[in-house]
C-alpha cells in the first residue's frame, strides 16, 4: 500500500465529495495511519463547528436593501421563516383534495378556502387570450373603484413591475364561495398579471370576516403553486405557474406593497 | 410574444434578496463582526444589482454573488478594517451561539474558533470558510477566488492545519478564550 494519501482526497473525504467505494478505500488506510485518521477528524470537526458558530446568521433579521432604480426592494424579516411555516401549516391541507371534486364544504365546516377559490379562478382566466380580464389596466383607476365598490372596500393594486410582472387588469368573479361581510355575502376579484414572457399571475382578493387566521399558507395542485393569507378587510391568494420559492418572493413583494 | 415591457436582465431583485442569509454568513464569518460584514453584503449587493447583465442564467448566482462579494472584499482597501477581536463578537450581543442546551465546554469551543479563525492568514480564512461552511466545490471556490484549484487545495491544507494547532493550543492554554461574559 503506497504509504501517503493525496491531499485532495483527504479533503474530498472531509467534504464529502467521494463515491462510497472511494470512502471505503480512504477508511482502509486511515485504520492504518492513525496521524492522518487525527488529522481528518479534526477538519471535520472544524466543518461541524464553523456551522454551530455561523449558521444562526441564517436566520437573523437584517436590514439590507436592493435600489432598483428609485424603488427599495428590502428583506425586513425573515421570509424564509415564513415561507417554512406556512409550508409546515399548509401541508396536507386540501387543496388537491378539494380539487378533485369535493366541492361542496360539509354543512357546519368552516367556509372554502380562498385558495381554492383561486386556484379555480387562475385554471379558468390565465388561458385565455383575448379576455383575460373584463378591464384592462389602461382603466386601472376605473377598473380598482368599481373592484372596491362591489367588495365594499377600498382595494389596491400591489406594483409588481420590478420583478418583471405587469397588472394586466382585473375582473369580478361570481364567487360561490364569496367574501363576507357579516351576514352579507360579497363577490371576489381577481387582478392578473403578466410578464415579458407571457407568464401570468392571479391575485385573488375577497372580504374577510374580523378575527380571521392571518397566517401565511402555501399549498399547490400540479405545478401550479399558491400563497394566501389575510390582511385588514381582504384575505389574498396569490396564483401562479411557479414552484414554491419562485412564488414566495413576489408574495412577499405583493405583501408588502400593500403594507408600505 | 408580449413587447414593451420592461424586461429584467439577469436576475430579479428577488432571486437577489434570496441569497442574502447565505452571503450575510460568509461575511460575518469572513470579517468577524455584524458590522462590517454587512457593509460588505450591502455593497456586494448594490454592485450585483448594478452588474446584473453580467450574469449568465445558466450558472451558479450563489457563486456569482460570492465572486461579486470578494471583489469587493478585496478593493475595499478604504474601508478596510481589522478582523473583529473575540470582543467585538462579544460585544455585539452574539455571545449565545447556540441553543440554550449549549454547555460551558461548547460555547468555549465556539469562541476558541471565533479566535482562531481571526488568527488565521485571510487567503487561508477565505478557502476554509467557502468550503467548509458554505460547501463550495474546490472548482467553484477557485472560481470566486480567481485563483486555480491548485492553490485551493494548498491553501486549504495550510488553514486547516493552521486551525487545528490554534484550537489545540486554545484548549490547552488558559489563555482568557474561555471568559463568560
Amino acid at each position: 500500500m503506497r504509504k501517503g494519501l493525496g491531499e485532495e482526497i483527504l479533503h474530498a473525504y472531509v467534504d464529502g465529495g467521494l463515491t462510497s467505494d472511494e470512502r471505503g478505500a480512504v477508511e482502509a488506510h486511515l485504520a492504518l495511519h492513525p496521524e492522518t485518521a487525527a488529522r481528518a477528524r479534526a477538519w471535520a470537526t472544524q466543518n461541524e463547528i464553523l456551522h454551530r458558530l455561523f449558521d444562526r446568521v441564517l436566520e437573523e433579521a437584517h436590514t439590507l436593501k436592493v435600489e432598483t432604480r428609485g424603488r427599495v426592494a428590502a428583506a425586513p424579516f425573515s421570509w424564509r421563516n415564513v415561507a417554512a411555516l406556512a409550508a409546515t401549516l399548509a401541508l396536507g391541507i386540501g387543496i388537491g383534495f378539494m380539487a378533485r371534486g369535493y366541492w361542496a364544504p360539509a354543512p357546519g365546516a368552516a367556509r372554502a378556502s380562498i385558495a381554492r377559490e383561486a386556484l379555480l379562478a387562475h385554471a379558468a382566466y390565465v388561458p385565455e387570450v383575448r379576455h383575460p380580464v373584463e378591464v384592462t389596466a389602461r382603466e386601472e383607476q376605473h377598473l380598482l373603484a368599481w373592484l372596491s365598490k362591489r367588495l365594499d372596500a377600498p382595494l389596491k393594486a400591489p406594483s409588481l413591475l420590478q420583478s418583471g410582472y405587469q397588472l394586466l387588469g382585473g375582473r369580478l368573479l361570481p364567487a360561490f364561495a364569496g367574501g363576507t361581510i357579516g351576514d352579507k355575502t360579497t363577490p371576489v376579484a381577481l387582478l392578473m398579471y403578466e410578464n415579458s414572457q407571457g407568464k401570468r399571475l392571479s391575485l385573488v382578493v375577497r372580504r374577510e370576516s374580523p378575527n380571521t387566521d392571518t397566517a401565511f399558507r402555501f399549498a399547490q395542485e400540479g405545478r401550479t403553486s399558491v400563497f394566501y393569507w389575510v390582511d385588514g378587510p381582504f384575505g389574498y391568494a396569490l396564483v401562479g405557474d411557479l414552484n414554491k420559492d419562485e412564488l414566495a418572493v413576489l408574495a412577499r413583494l405583493v405583501f408588502q406593497q400593500l403594507n408600505p | 410574444m408580449r413587447q414593451g415591457h420592461w424586461v429584467p436582465t439577469g436576475f430579479t431583485v428577488e432571486q437577489l434578496l434570496a441569497q442574502i442569509p447565505r452571503l450575510r454568513r460568509y461575511a460575518r464569518a469572513l470579517t468577524g463582526s455584524r458590522e462590517a460584514a454587512d457593509d460588505l453584503v450591502q455593497d456586494a449587493l448594490e454592485r450585483a444589482w448594478t452588474k446584473r447583465a453580467l450574469w449568465r442564467p445558466d450558472s451558479n448566482l450563489r457563486a456569482w454573488l460570492f465572486a461579486v462579494m470578494h471583489n469587493v472584499f478585496v478593493n475595499g482597501v478604504k474601508r478596510a478594517r481589522p478582523m473583529a477581536s473575540l470582543d467585538a463578537l462579544n460585544e455585539e450581543g452574539n455571545a449565545e451561539p447556540v441553543a440554550s442546551s449549549a454547555s460551558a465546554e461548547t460555547d468555549a469551543t465556539l469562541r476558541e474558533m471565533s479566535s482562531a479563525l481571526a488568527q488565521l492568514p485571510v487567503e487561508q480564512r477565505q478557502v476554509v470558510l467557502l468550503v467548509g461552511l458554505e460547501q463550495l466545490t474546490y472548482a467553484e471556490a477557485a472560481e470566486v477566488l480567481e485563483i486555480p484549484i491548485g492553490t485551493v487545495m494548498s491553501r486549504l491544507s495550510r488553514g486547516r492545519d493552521r486551525l487545528r494547532q490554534l484550537l489545540d493550543e486554545g484548549s490547552d492554554g488558559q489563555n482568557g478564550l474561555r471568559r463568560v461574559k
